[in-house]
């Protein structure tokens, strides 16, 4: 495998869960909810999407289960933040430890353990291309997928009655109210989805990306994804471009081996994180831009009489 | 073919004699710390404008919210067509054919005109809009169905409210307030507008508690007072604003005592050529302001709201800054400081009452003692660091005592108080401060009259002692009560000043259009 | 649709009795977690309940465990609990700890045959101040760039923990050490003195005791704390009052930093005497949920410490006698926030069960 092909695969791969769960989190923002559990939920979907892939080898299953898990998880965070206006910064985070110590608790029999990697899907004739033709088209499916989500998720936000009374519910929850929307419902479901989302990325990292179990195994992933969504100002477009710029920093590592220079894998370990808060900082300094497109509820306690 | 839809009017109008379209009996709602219904019935028949009149805190906003489903009764019984419904939720009162134009707007800024009104109908945005400008023609509600919400002025805002709620077909409306975000000019067409839709069958429910405009607009009115119903089904036509007052408020409405100003000759706070653009993209550009305050007077700033008050009310503060180098476009007892802090600004003589009680002026978690604090602390409330409780606990007794606070005492917390005696709490803090100069921003706004009332004598008497007074307010009554005279705003732009004797409403409400600015003769309420 | 089996309405009087419901309720939920979540891995539930609440008291070491843990917990939620009553959100103590623990260790490894006792307090110094530094950074960011503290905070977290495996494994590892990553043990003036011989705990919760009692005072009565709260509870009233936004970010951090920096030199200088790659099981994030079952404030914080560190320590007794993952304790971490949270809505609203309220006929 020429340096090339290594590297644009690497950046799919490293890509594909990032969008995966930075598009569900991007939902559950846009109406209105700052879910900071996503490590958490990607963790747990990974420890269950391993263990159903040691023991049934059906790797769509495992991804499917991975998110439904993950989901059921979110469904705590939901009943907390919602059911009883739970602070969301703090309930995310202790949600976030409780998928984290669960995952550790229910893969503790794995750890460390290896599965087979998930079947490739090369496309016809792209991925014959030459130079690029490995590296972009020679993945599993879920790779090819990633985007067609994005794409998917952009339609239903901008161009979508659903949409709408999603982004409404974020900017007004008093206003939806007044209108006749189910403030609580909405948020329920956006919440459901952006926890299977995470758990379908969490499970893709274990049974496709690493095939490996190891406790730990995110790494951080969850909050970059969290940090991907503000850089990418709400907005599914800059997501996607967002995600894929990510994965290219979190393969660095590779790429400076594969250059031969000696420099301390900590210090290639931390680029992600280090590109990460550049990124913030970069994003955050256009105030406007925020304000034009976050979600004017974000993070609020939405609070009505009855 | 949508004329016909619309058009619903079952039989000749003959409002009185028909069945009742709604009915309430017995109507009773409670909150934690007041009962804001109480036993409320009335009734309204089709074609009828029936206005619901009762001064801030007489439950008014309760009862059309429990109409519309927003919320629920603890008691009694709605009836509409005769049958007793419980009417869940807003959207099934717009399936009954109830619809309701809010007070303060329940439109989305980031949405345009089309999709705001289409969340309320089943709809999709893009097939509204040819009906959008249809129903805008037919009842002289113009307005973009492209546009975005926050691009809007409050007026065009209205319009889309009302256009989302007569697309849904209502044989009653419900308006709250309709006229407090409208220049005098924009009234007529409102009335004729309602005035259409009673033509057609529909019932209007109209909130206000201005009385000339109940007069000359609607066939009966029910009046409350404190939660209750003092007069079901009175015609208003027949009273006089005097006799409305009473009925209102139980006596007559108190006039502050003034007499004519002595203002000194130095001003104690200038603004010079101040232009600013904010931060917010949805705020207003304030253009080229220049004012003058003097010590004894009362100057007043007029418009209709969103021309820019809240920027200019937050500059004048110092709760948003302007960057060093403009330092000097603001000048408070010959010092410049268009750089400085609210602090800073305090410890020159200035002191603000702002248009939020809850979270700006007080603190709703915190008691009244811990709100003094807030910007009391410089006056002897703490000494090397730390507060000095006891000193606090006397200050806030001064201000319950001096103002009429109505309150459990100073560890009440300032969120159980009610808005007007929280308002009073934070005048009587700002007042015992001292201050050569005060700025009050819509400082009666959802006070009870007698609140009101108390308010504006403090606000002449400082003005007899010697301080500088600005008040902003969309009350025009309330300036040209108390003012000795007015600015206009209008989309940032400040008029040129009016002397208290040469303010008549023709005037001012020409100003509120953007009158004064060369080029825009009778220029239009509304921003391009 | 969903119209809910219960009222949530907003409280007008705040009650005196009614926080402690909350951390009662979590606390209680967690003990019956516990035994449920060992129950399930084949303790039997009395054993279980045994392991994880009586054990930690059934020695002398135990207790002593118990105190040597909860010094961290208490001395890093102090300090992270001034910041989250000024909303200002530092989920970084964990990195902050580990620079503590870094900056503590240079003096140590440096002069490692030193007899100076004025050792330990520049050691103190040194890694305060490099907590400090490091909450700096996200405080700059926050303050000068608007970048939001949560994200900044996390990210530093993880590269501290680069950074320390960085030093461990290079510059500040033990020259004779074998290449183990460790650095050299540190001379006895480095060392906090021990108690009770024999046992591990040391004069840092002493320390961190004094500390709340100083939390207290600031937060309580200082005019500082008081424009922290304001800044936290209502910020349009404290840019109204003039109280500087920037000032309450830096403040919070610095606090919670220097805290969490002082925490990671107790570490080093306490139970481990020497800089390692693992310095901290959790401290930092564990000191979050300790923050905040105390209610932010600094006597319940006391109590919150406390009972954090009963968990680690049951969960360490359940480690070693009956074979249970250490990953225990951080799902019951997670139990004892989650249900804190949610058993707030009782301390913070009024909760009427029906829908209705009933007005007897001819009420008002």
């Amino acid at each position: 495998m020429d340096t090339l092909t290594f590297l644009l695969s690497g950046t799919l791969l490293a890509a594909t869960p990032l969008l995966i769960a930075a598009l569900g989190e991007l939902v559950v923002e846009k109406a209105g909810v700052l879910n900071l559990s996503i490590e958490g939920m990607m963790a747990l979907g990974a420890a269950v999407g391993f263990i159903v892939v040691s023991n049934t080898e059906s790797y769509w299953l495992a991804i499917f289960i991975g998110g439904l898990v993950a989901s059921a998880l979110s469904v705590v965070f939901a009943a907390v933040v919602l059911l009883t206006l739970g602070n969301q910064v703090a309930t995310g985070i202790a949600v976030g430890i409780l998928g984290l110590g669960l995952s550790a608790l229910i893969g503790q029999p794995y750890e460390s353990m290896t599965v087979a990697p998930m079947a490739r899907l090369p496309i016809p004739l792209l991925s014959e291309l030459p130079i690029v033709g490995r590296g972009l088209f020679d993945h599993v499916a879920v790779v090819y997928l990633a985007p067609l989500l994005a794409v998917a998720v952009w339609f239903m936000l901008m161009k979508t009655k659903l949409g709408l009374i999603v982004r409404a519910v974020g900017e007004s929850p008093e206003s939806a109210h007044a209108i006749g929307y189910n403030v609580n419902a909405i948020r329920f479901a956006a919440i459901l989805f952006g926890g299977f989302m995470a758990g379908v990325a969490g499970a893709f990292i274990s049974v496709a990306s690493t095939t490996l179990w190891a406790n730990g195994l995110i790494a951080g992933r969850g909050w970059i994804v969290v940090a991907l969504v503000v850089f990418a100002t709400w907005r599914s477009g800059r997501i996607v471009i967002g995600a894929y710029l990510f994965g290219a920093a979190t393969i660095g590592e590779l790429l400076v081996q594969s250059f031969g220079l000696a420099i301390p894998s900590q210090l290639l370990t931390s680029v992600p994180f280090i590109a990460t808060i550049i990124a913030i900082v970069l994003l955050s300094m256009d105030g406007r831009s925020i304000r034009l497109n976050a979600p004017v509820s974000l993070g609020r306690v939405y609070h009505v009489t009855q | 073919m949508r004329n016909q839809e619309l058009d619903i009017r079952p039989s000749p109008q003959n409002a009185g004699a028909e069945a009742p379209l709604l009915e309430l009996v017995g109507v009773t709602k409670a909150f934690p710390a007041v009962l804001a219904n109480d036993n409320v019935s009335l009734k309204i028949a089709p074609g009828e404008i029936h206005a619901i009149l009762g001064e801030n805190g007489a439950g008014k906003s309760t009862l059309v919210k429990t109409i519309y489903g927003v919320l629920a009764p603890d008691a009694g019984e709605i009836r509409w067509r005769g049958e007793a419904v419980e009417i869940r939720n807003p959207a099934h009162a717009r399936a009954l054919g109830i619809g309701m134009v809010f007070q303060h707007f329940s439109l989305f800024e980031t949405l345009t005109v089309a999709e705001n009104i289409s969340l309320a109908t089943p709809k999709t945005a893009a097939k509204l809009v040819p009906s959008i400008t249809e129903i805008g023609e037919r009842f002289g509600l113009p307005v973009d169905p492209h546009a975005l919400v926050h691009s809007l002025s409050v007026g065009e805002r209205q319009r889309v409210e009302i256009i989302r709620c007569l697309l849904q077909d209502p044989r009653l409306i419900i308006m709250d307030e309709p006229t407090s975000v409208l220049p005098p000019s924009g009234i007529p067409a409102l009335f004729e507008t309602i005035r259409r839709l009673a033509d057609q069958g529909r019932a209007v429910l109209f909130i206000s508690h201005k009385l000339e405009e109940i007069r000359a607009l609607c066939h009966k009115a029910t009046i409350m007072r404190g939660g209750k119903v003092v007069t079901e089904a009175v015609d208003p036509t027949q009273e006089t604003n005097e006799s409305l007052a009473r009925l209102m408020i139980g006596r007559d409405i108190p006039h502050p005592r003034r007499a004519a100003a002595t203002p000194a000759d130095a001003a104690a706070m200038e603004v010079r050529d101040l232009t600013y653009v904010p931060a917010d993209p949805f705020g207003t550009t304030l253009s080229d302001v220049s004012l003058a305050l003097r010590p004894g007077e009362i100057v007043g700033i007029a418009g209709v709201s969103g021309n820019g008050q809240k920027e200019l009310a937050a500059i004048l503060s110092g709760e948003t800054l302007l960057p060093p180098r403009q330092q000097d476009r603001i000048v408070i007892n010959g010092r410049s400081c268009g750089a400085a802090d609210s602090g800073k600004r305090r410890d020159l003589g200035f002191a603000f009452v702002p248009e939020e009680r809850h979270g700006r002026g007080a603190v709703p978690e915190m008691n009244l003692k811990k709100n003094v604090i807030l910007t009391a602390h410089s006056f002897g409330l703490a000494n090397r660091g730390f507060i000095k409780r006891p000193a606090a606990r006397a200050f806030a007794k001064q201000c319950i005592d001096q103002m009429d606070v109505h309150c459990s005492g100073w560890d009440a917390e300032a969120r159980s108080l009610s808005g007007g005696n929280l308002q009073k709490f934070i005048v009587g803090r700002e007042i015992r401060l001292g201050p050569k100069i005060l700025l009050a921003a819509q400082p009666t706004w959802g006070v009870d009259v007698g609140a009101a009332a108390a308010i504006r004598q403090h606000l002449v008497d400082l003005r007899d002692n010697g301080v500088a007074i600005l008040i902003i307010s969309d009350e025009l009554e309330e300036l040209l009560e108390i003012a000795d005279r007015l600015h206009v705003i209008f989309r940032g732009h400040l008029s040129p000043s009016i002397d208290r004797v040469d303010a008549d409403s023709a005037l001012i409400g020409d100003f509120m259009t953007g009158g004064f600015l060369p080029g825009q003769p009778n220029g239009e309420a509304v921003p391009s | 649709m969903m119209r809910l089996p219960w009222v949530i309405e907003t409280k007008t009087e705040r009650s005196t009795s009614a926080p402690l419901i909350a951390p009662f309720a979590a606390v209680a939920i967690t003990v019956c977690a516990g035994v449920i979540i060992l129950s399930i891995l084949g303790v039997s539930p009395g054993k279980a309940l045994f392991f994880l609440y009586f054990a930690p008291f059934s020695s002398g070491f135990n207790i002593s465990e118990v105190f040597l843990k909860m010094g961290p917990l208490l001395l890093i939620a102090q300090g992270l609990a001034i910041g989250f009553r000024a909303k200002v959100w530092n989920i970084g103590a964990e990195g902050q700890l580990l620079l503590g623990a870094i900056g503590g260790s240079l003096l140590p490894i440096f002069f490692n045959d030193s007899q100076n006792p004025l050792m330990l307090p520049a050691m103190a110094l040194v890694g305060g101040c490099f907590g400090m530094g490091w909450a700096a950074i996200a405080a700059w960011l926050r303050a000068r760039y608007n970048a939001n503290e949560i994200l900044v905070t996390l990210m530093l977290n993880s590269i501290a923990l680069q950074l320390l495996f960085y030093l461990v494994s290079g510059p500040l590892r033990d020259p004779l050490g074998f290449n183990f990553p460790q650095s050299a043990l540190f001379p006895d003036v480095g060392m906090l003195p021990i108690l009770f011989s024999g046992f591990r705990v040391n004069i840092s919760i002493f320390f961190a005791i004094g500390v709340s009692l100083l939390a207290w005072l600031f937060v309580e009565r200082s005019m500082t704390g008081y424009k922290l709260e304001v800044g936290g509870t209502a910020p349009d009233a404290a840019r109204y009052a003039g109280f500087s936004e920037a000032r309450a970010i830096w403040l919070s951090l610095l606090i919670g930093g220097t805290a969490a920096g002082l925490a990671g030199v107790f570490e080093v200088a306490g139970p481990l005497g020497q800089l390692q790659r693992v310095v901290s099981p959790g401290y930092g994030f564990a000191a979050i949920i300790v923050a905040f079952l105390g209610g932010l404030r600094a006597i319940g914080i006391l109590f919150a410490a406390f009972f954090m560190a009963v968990i680690f320590v049951g969960g360490d007794i359940a480690q070693t006698s009956a074979g249970v993952p250490f990953s225990v304790n951080i799902v019951l971490q997670g139990i004892l926030l989650v249900t804190y949270l949610a058993a707030r809505v009782f301390v913070d609203y009024r909760v009427r069960f029906g829908t209705r309220r009933r007005i007897p006929a001819g009420a008002g």
